[in-house]
């Protein structure tokens, strides 16, 4: 292939150089040039290495179908791979480089893959990998892993950075009447039609320019059209891809903001992902030129034939001296007139034999020649030519360049995404856009239209739809019929030669061949969606854009079928890649889910809070002194609880207002224990099923007034309780006179724990009497008002087991409330304790949290039977007796001691007996900790038929994923105070 | 991406709601039998075309609504408050 840059063609700015490097060496650009027709200006026609094979792969196209040339753009934390060099903008100072090539693309020891084809052929990994054993402990995944490195390093097609994303990315949102997808002539037409009648237009467009396929034109200047639309408030939005359609007119963008420069501007994204929620969406998302499949169809100099032409006009490169084209129908004959008149020698391959055509004559035409055989290796010798397709009479034309045309397939991808099957039609060979009830209208050749003509009169038809079918109008509209050639397409997907190995590829980009689709017709996978997983046709980053079709008729052949018969793939979004960054904007880092603290977040810090993440809120884990670690703290402090006192921010709780008069019949029907004899003052724990008898959620509620209670709820299910209230009092119970109103975020809580909580409780209200034993006695509430006249609520609760108080208050006086508990906690010797403590003093209790309660486990498995009324119903009483719930091998809520008490275990140990350990075993470890009260570690956790069942045998702790085993003790749950004797003082 | 019509909020995107489920469910009464909670619970019918349902506008006015949405195109055809009290104050501002 001998390229040039022609003086007078192009779009191009000649006035600015632009100099970038390709694989390390420079070379020079213009403003307007694509990655690829700078590459192609400076003659360089290897630019990538085949997926498979590691054949050498020029430039096929000039647009999103490219298949070819696929290389690595940006370097260090900017590195791209797989970046469409035709659609890539050059910028001055890019670097780009082939890719799955070593040491470059123009020699690479892999290109032995060529020849090696047999161990490549399709399905070589579902054949090689079947029958890997069942995955088990220990064994199994290893022949996997072996291989996985190797075919991993052997399929990459360029690597991307390992780096942080230096970039950010940004998630929009935006609302019109019409969307128009697409500036070619149609989209244009249809954007200014319904832009006249008064529609909100956005008007989008992939390219940097709009225009479409007429910046394939010697002529056009896509400017003027610019400024006379955007006059008209048309918002046009270029570098931008419509990449999906979704539900009730939705349109996914992509805009490519800044991919255009070397070093983006700060305040800019790299790029934004649209919403636009349209009320009519108008496709003129045009057609593909199709290739041909025969042998060597894939050396460097084979390209489209309109390809050819917008390198011409837009770029001014002429992209070869002497050029065949090959083709079987009439759109390539204006292309030929171009490049001879640019000064090529051209010849027109023209399948068919009749048809009539008015040509300048400055070429020669052979009518009834299909091209079978390529010659060249990194390019183009000659090619190989019969007249007919059973190779009779062959013939050697020299030549540099082979440019394919196969027909047209309109891009009918957008309207696939909404489950709209396209239609074969047979007279033009393609699949056309079939109707739908949505708001969605295809326009130009993306509904199969040929004609420039036809293409502006399906705009403004588009257009009078959309009016129409919005109600602003009844005009009679009529759309263009397809098609719009003089001559008809004569069908040409393949050219099958069997004297030669050679290879004849259907898809460029995952070197799908025909003997691949025809292996695969042998074995059996005929269904489309079969064929298309065993060959992989279709699957590469260009979804089969070019190759589908002829991968769909060689079937169809082989069948003996008509393609419509063998039907079509689906096609789904995106319609090109969509980077991550994008899809996950500005949600990642710090900004990856809302973070959530609570009011004393700061004072936990100031006093040396290590904090941890708890759902969405962060909370003090431990608080460690000088060089102590996690686990020193927390022994201490848990230690220091059951001496003296300790304090714990409990804010995160979920907290619900409950009023009305009929609150007490509420909390009677949602809790399994009873409600309705608690004495206003009093608290009362209570455990919520689900409707199907398994444990919702458990938590207090204290009776504030006769009409009024205060709900907690665990940290974690606090969102999903406050909306089951809702849903109970707006579905169900809608005669019930009951509010409930979240007031999680306006009371700060903590819990104050220890022998000498009591003490220091007494040193920080205004009247001590109201929380003595008498007047605050177990499970008792009181409002009154800390030092400060601070109004509080405190109630007698006990979580770790101690004596200790839940003292509430409003979230302004949080800070004042820990200073003053803080430094009468400190004159007794206290200290503040985290989520780490609080474990081990619930875990050494046999209290269950969200680790236990996992939406499998009933009130009986928790061991709780007690907290179930059998004088009342309540939600979930009929279904927690079922036969499954109440068999006799559920695991049931035990405590564990290592045999060894010297051995430590993890939470997550499966429970086995001693001589079948496999599987899920007989139960789990959910929660383990060092007792400090005892001296070792301790578990909770569940066993089938728990403690009486076991208490006498040795059972098996597995821990798989730290390859780990011990001998287990099975014992009660309650391992310290088990009477409760400690809190009730 | 489903657009829904708050009788108190006015148009607002799906992701402000939260799916409850099937609207025509009668419960029964908490002394009902096993049998009763059981269809109640678990006998869902599998329905192509419009059916009643309930969402919860979570982060928005909260209330439990019944829609009626085309499992095949996502329709809303309409767009009421769960609870009937509700539901006649707003047909009666209409
Ligand atoms: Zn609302």
């Amino acid at each position: 292939m001998k390229t040039s840059r022609l003086k007078n063609y192009g779009k191009i700015n000649r006035d600015n150089d632009l100099s970038f490097t390709w694989d390390n060496k420079k070379y020079k650009g213009f403003k307007g040039d694509t990655l690829a027709s700078a590459l192609l200006a400076n003659n360089i026609g290897v630019v990538g290495r085949s997926f498979k094979y590691h054949r050498p792969r020029g430039i096929f196209s000039s647009g999103v179908e490219e298949s070819g040339a696929l290389v690595t753009v940006g370097s260090k934390d900017r590195r791209d791979p797989n970046v469409r060099a035709t659609t890539q903008e050059l910028y001055d100072g890019l670097k780009a480089s082939g890719q799955n090539a070593f040491p470059n693309v123009n020699f690479d020891l892999a290109g032995i893959n060529n020849y090696l084809g047999r161990f490549f052929a399709s399905g070589f990994y579902y054949k090689t990998f079947m029958g890997i054993p069942p995955f088990e402990w220990g064994k199994g995944t290893a022949i996997w892993m072996f291989f996985e490195k190797f075919i991993r390093k052997a399929a990459g097609m360029g690597s991307a950075s390992t780096l942080p994303d230096p970039d950010s990315y940004e998630h929009a949102h935006d609302f019109c009447d019409v969307i128009v997808v697409g500036s070619g002539p149609s989209g244009i037409a249809a954007a200014i039609e319904a832009a006249e009648k008064k529609l909100d237009v956005i008007l989008v467009e992939q390219d940097s320019l709009i225009g479409g396929d007429q910046l394939s034109e010697y002529e056009f200047d896509s400017s003027h059209i610019e400024n006379q639309i955007k006059n008209l408030g048309i918002k046009v939005m270029t570098r931008t891809t419509a990449f999906g359609l979704y539900d009730n007119c939705v349109v996914g963008l992509l805009e490519r903001v800044t991919d255009h420069l070397l070093l983006p501007d700060k305040t800019l994204p790299r790029q934004r992902f649209w919403t636009i929620r349209a009320k009519h969406i108008i496709v003129g998302a045009g057609a593909i030129e199709r290739h041909i499949a025969f042998n060597n169809n894939d050396i460097p100099g084979v390209m489209t034939v309109n390809a050819s032409k917008h390198y011409l006009n837009r770029y001014g490169v002429l992209t070869g001296k002497k050029i065949v084209i090959t083709a079987n129908n009439d759109s390539v004959y204006e292309t030929a007139e171009l490049l001879s008149e640019a000064g090529a020698n051209v010849t027109v391959l023209d399948s068919r034999t009749n048809f009539e055509i008015e040509t300048n004559k400055t070429f020669e035409i052979r009518r009834g020649y299909v091209p079978y055989n390529i010659n060249g290796s990194k390019k183009i010798d000659s090619l190989d030519i019969s007249k007919s397709k059973n190779i009779s009479k062959s013939e050697t034309i020299n030549c540099d360049q082979v440019l394919l045309s196969g027909g047209w397939s309109p891009a009918v991808h957008l309207l696939s995404h909404r489950g709209v099957k396209p239609k074969w039609d047979y007279e033009n060979a393609c699949f056309l856009p079939s109707d739908t009830k949505e708001n969605i209208t295809m326009i130009g050749s993306s509904r199969g239209l040929w004609n420039k003509n036809d293409c502006i009169a399906s705009g403004v038809a588009g257009a009078t739809d959309a009016l129409n079918r919005l109600g602003i109008s009844k005009t009679n509209y009529f759309f263009p019929k397809p098609g719009g050639w003089k001559n008809p397409i004569k069908p040409l997907y393949e050219v099958k030669y069997n004297k030669s190995r050679s290879k004849s590829f259907v898809d460029y980009q995952h070197d799908v061949t025909s003997d691949d689709v025809r292996l695969a017709h042998r074995e059996g996978f005929i269904s489309v969606e079969h064929l298309k997983r065993y060959t992989t046709l279709g699957m590469a980053n260009d979804q089969g854009k070019m190759g589908n079709i002829i991968g769909l008729s060689l079937m169809a052949d082989l069948l003996n079928k008509e393609i419509p018969e063998v039907g079509t793939t689906v096609f789904r979004p995106p319609y090109t890649p969509v980077s991550i960054g994008a899809l996950s904007g500005r949600n990642v880092g710090k900004h990856f889910r809302p973070l959530r603290v609570t009011p004393m977040h700061q004072w936990n810090i100031d006093h040396g809070a290590k904090m941890i993440e708890v759902g969405l809120y962060q909370r003090p884990w431990y608080y460690p002194k000088e060089n102590e670690t996690l686990s020193n703290s927390y022994i201490r402090e848990a230690t220091t609880v059951r001496k003296t006192v300790g304090i714990c921010d409990v804010t995160s709780l979920g907290k619900i207002a409950i009023q009305g008069p009929d609150s007490s019949e509420f909390l009677n029907r949602i809790y399994s224990n009873g409600f309705s004899k608690l004495k206003v003052g009093k608290a009362r724990y209570g455990i919520m099923l689900r409707d199907d008898g398994i444990v919702m959620d458990d938590g207090t509620s204290w009776r504030l007034a006769e009409n009024e209670y205060f709900m907690t709820t665990s940290t974690g299910e606090a969102a999903k309780v406050m909306s089951w209230l809702e849903e109970l009092l707006q579905t169900r119970w809608t005669n019930l006179n009951v509010n409930v109103t979240s007031v999680s975020e306006q009371w700060a809580g903590v819990s104050i724990a220890g022998p000498k909580s009591r003490e220091v409780l007494n040193n920080c209200v205004i009247d001590s009497s109201v929380i003595n034993n008498n007047n605050l006695p177990f499970m008792g509430v009181t409002s009154t008002f800390l030092k400060g006249k601070i109004p509080c609520r405190i109630a007698r609760i006990s979580f770790s087991g101690e004596l200790a108080f839940e003292v509430y208050v409003k979230s302004d006086f949080s800070n004042t409330m820990m200073d003053l508990l803080w430094e009468n906690a400190k004159k007794n010797d206290g200290c503040l304790y985290g989520l780490e403590a609080l474990g081990a003093l619930r875990v050494e209790k046999g209290h269950v949290t969200a680790a236990e309660l996992d939406g499998r486990v009933t009130i009986d498995d928790a061991g709780l039977s007690k907290m179930a009324s059998s004088k009342k119903s309540y939600i979930g009483s009929a279904m927690r007796k079922r036969g499954v719930l109440k068999n006799n091998d559920r695991e049931i809520l035990v405590g564990f001691f290592p045999a060894n008490l010297k051995e430590t275990f993890n939470a997550g140990t499966i429970v086995c007996e001693k001589h079948n350990i496999k599987g899920q075993g007989i139960g789990r470890i959910t929660s383990v900790t060092y007792s400090p009260e005892l001296g070792h570690w301790i578990g909770i956790g569940f066993v089938k038929g728990g403690l009486d069942r076991w208490k006498d045998t040795i059972l098996v702790g597995a821990d798989p994923v730290r390859n780990k085993q011990m001998n287990l003790k099975i014992v009660s749950p309650h391992m310290v105070d088990p009477k409760g004797e400690r809190m009730h003082a | 991406m489903i657009r829904i019509n708050c009788p108190y909020c006015g148009e607002r995107d799906h992701s402000e709601f939260s799916y409850g489920g099937d609207a025509t469910i009668k419960y029964p009464s908490l002394d009902s039998s096993e049998k009763e909670w059981t269809e109640a619970i678990f006998f869902r019918k599998n329905i192509k075309g419009f059916q009643l349902e309930t969402w919860h506008h979570t982060n928005g006015c909260r209330m439990w609504l019944k829609i009626e949405r085309s499992t095949v195109t996502h329709e809303i055809r309409s767009v009421k408050p769960c609870h009937p009290d509700l539901q006649k104050v707003v047909e009666n501002n209409k």
